[in-house]
């Protein structure tokens, strides 16, 4: 090597090896930045193929993989959410920071917006009305027919613009859950720290409040039941002994309301991010 | 076509060249500069006694960011909803805007347009066709203020001799456009997104602070001890995107041999001091010469410069005005 370099250091002035030499190190050293930055974008790979349980997504959201590549991060589906239902990723969701899911048991969708505005703001059409047809729809995904929201019963229009469901409600803890137990429930359905808020139409129809402010007085607990916001979604089935098992019907569309009002902590019934209708009850 | 070629070329990486021919009017202009020695020394001397050092388009430009950036978090903070979503996306009084880069690596990794993102693409692309390409840069964008802060400190640190700049190859950044560009294509994760720091700062600001603040602050300190701005020029694909949008903007910094003492202040002050080549005594082709689509516009040249050599100028407008 050095025999090498004395030799063409004899023929060539010494700056050019020099310069030479400076740019060999640039070239490496970019090659190194290359490497090192595309490397640390792969990472977010992980947390994405590692996750155990897929987060719920907003209303409309196009299933994960599509919606992380249609998503542009922008956040405005935040912005129109009258509950602040919906939160956005952080770098601990690799590929997912930046991308809106909900967090039901701190905050559900609870369709105060009566139209699902956050799909209307959504630019890229990640949330959407209808899907383009070279996405398939998984089976179970589809609702049978639009969901009925309560609040808009006596509407003309009383149904949401949904065609999938985003989730599904399931018990998950029967032995904790009041009703299965036979018991009632008095008070504030989460305590008086809790700051989840819902809109209570014979409160107003427009603003919501927050939960702890809307005590409930109940015989049997039945709180998934009245404060769903789909019509024909879940109901109690008495089993003739006092007790009574909530059921979730094909009309769930995994808001998670659910979730978020269930008085047991930790809470019963739960929702199963883009889970699907699998058919009977 | 030799000059816009070049320029072009000089922003994918290429090193600026000497020109092989330079026009009359400029040769004359540099034998008159030169004749009289004494009296060349006695202009310099004067221009730079007399020369207050202005930060009139630093300050223009620092307002004009805070305010875009604050007009996104008002909208939402206190919902006067004028300008209602991020700088990857957003809608001003309804219209939507959307960030050329981000749209692009949508479209990459979803492989599907739909007419929205296609009309707020657009309507961005022609706003910055108008304002200057990367003006988006130092004008908008968060993190180029941010690093210009920080940037004050590195050169802090190499005057102290506590720190050096590493340089990299400028190329790198079109490495990076067509490395990420790739990346959204195969994988259909638009992965430069859960880098960029210009996004990472503009959610932050507006939906509140998050630990992806952490790679930002990293960014910063790669970029205090051991590159100076290195994001921006060797890293960043939306300063190339919009770079590429500013090949055919009419808003330039231009430059004028004429009054030029060749001093090279500017050139140490600019993010992207290749452009400036052109203020090296000798290498100035013709009277007048934009700096060309790798100008952020940012008007530290302009501000640094005693001769008023460096101006803000529209294409066509001015010959008008």
């Amino acid at each position: 090597m050095s025999g090498e370099d004395s030799r063409s250091a004899a023929r060539k002035p010494a700056m050019s090896i020099e310069k030479a030499q400076k740019a060999r190190r640039k070239f490496l050293q970019s090659l190194g930045l290359t490497v090192g930055i595309v490397g640390a974008s792969l990472l977010g790979y992980i947390p994405v193929s590692s996750a155990r349980a897929s987060l719920l997504r907003p209303p409309g959201a196009l299933d994960e993989a599509d919606l992380l590549a249609s998503c542009i991060k922008c956040g405005q589906c935040v912005q129109v959410c009258p509950v602040q239902a919906i939160k956005l990723g952080d770098i601990t969701d690799g590929f997912g920071l930046g991308v809106p899911y909900i967090a039901a048991r701190d905050q559900a969708c609870d369709f105060s917006c009566d139209a699902v505005q956050c799909i209307l703001a959504c630019p890229t059409g990640a949330l959407t009305y209808e899907k383009p047809d070279f996405l398939g729809v998984r089976n179970g995904a589809p609702l049978a027919h639009a969901p009925i929201l309560k609040a808009k019963a006596n509407d003309p229009e009383p149904s949401l613009n949904l065609k999938e469901r985003f989730g599904l409600a399931r018990l998950a803890r029967p032995e904790s859950c009041l009703a299965v137990q036979g018991k009632g429930f008095k008070g504030q359905a989460r305590g008086p720290g809790f700051k989840g808020e819902m809109r209570y139409v014979d409160v107003d129809r427009w603003a919501p409040i927050p939960v702890r402010d809307h005590p409930y007085e109940r015989e049997i607990c039945d709180l998934c039941v009245t404060e769903c916001p789909i019509a024909d979604a879940i109901s109690l089935q008495a089993t003739g002994d006092g007790r009574f098992i909530p059921m979730v019907h094909e009309q769930c569309v995994g808001c998670g309301v659910c979730e978020m009002i269930c008085p047991v902590e930790t809470a019963a019934i739960v929702v199963d991010a883009q889970a699907v209708w699998k058919g009977g009850a | 076509m030799g000059r816009p070629l070049d320029l072009i070329k000089g922003m994918l990486g290429a090193a600026p060249k000497k020109p092989e021919k330079v026009s009359e009017k400029v040769q004359k202009i540099m034998f008159l500069k030169y004749e009289d020695k004494d009296r060349y020394i006695k202009e310099k001397l004067h221009a730079r006694a007399h020369h207050e050092t202005s930060h009139k388009w630093r300050n223009r430009r620092w307002a004009v960011l805070i305010a875009t950036n604050l007009l996104f978090v008002f909208s939402f903070w206190l919902d006067i909803q004028i300008l209602e979503g991020a700088l990857t996306a957003s809608r001003f009084v309804g219209f939507h805007l959307i960030d050329l880069n981000s749209a692009l690596h949508v479209m990459l990794a979803h492989k599907h347009i739909i007419v929205n993102l296609f009309i707020g693409t657009f309507t961005v692309f022609l706003l910055w066709v108008l304002l200057g390409g990367r003006s988006f840069c130092s004008w908008v964008c968060p993190y180029h203020l941010l690093a210009e802060w920080t940037e004050k400190l590195h050169l802090w640190l190499v005057e102290r001799k506590i720190v050096t700049d590493h340089e990299f190859h400028r190329g790198t950044r079109t490495v990076f456009w067509l490395l990420f560009a790739l990346l959204s294509v195969v994988t259909g994760y638009t992965i430069f997104e859960t880098l960029s720091p210009t996004g990472i700062l503009s959610r932050a600001l507006i939906y509140g602070p998050g630990l992806a603040l952490g790679w930002v602050f990293l960014l910063l300190l790669f970029e205090i001890f051991w590159s100076r701005r290195a994001w921006c020029r060797y890293v960043c694909p939306i300063g190339l995107t919009y770079g590429a949008v500013g090949v055919i903007s009419p808003l330039q910094i231009t430059y004028h041999v004429e009054h030029c003492f060749h001093e090279g202040d500017c050139r140490k002050v600019c993010l992207v001091p290749h452009v400036l080549d052109v203020t090296i005594k000798g290498r100035a082709a013709e009277e007048t010469l934009g700096l060309g689509p790798d100008c952020t516009r940012c008007g530290y040249c302009v501000d640094i410069c005693p001769t008023g050599a460096l101006r803000y100028e529209v294409k066509g407008l001015s010959k008008l005005l």
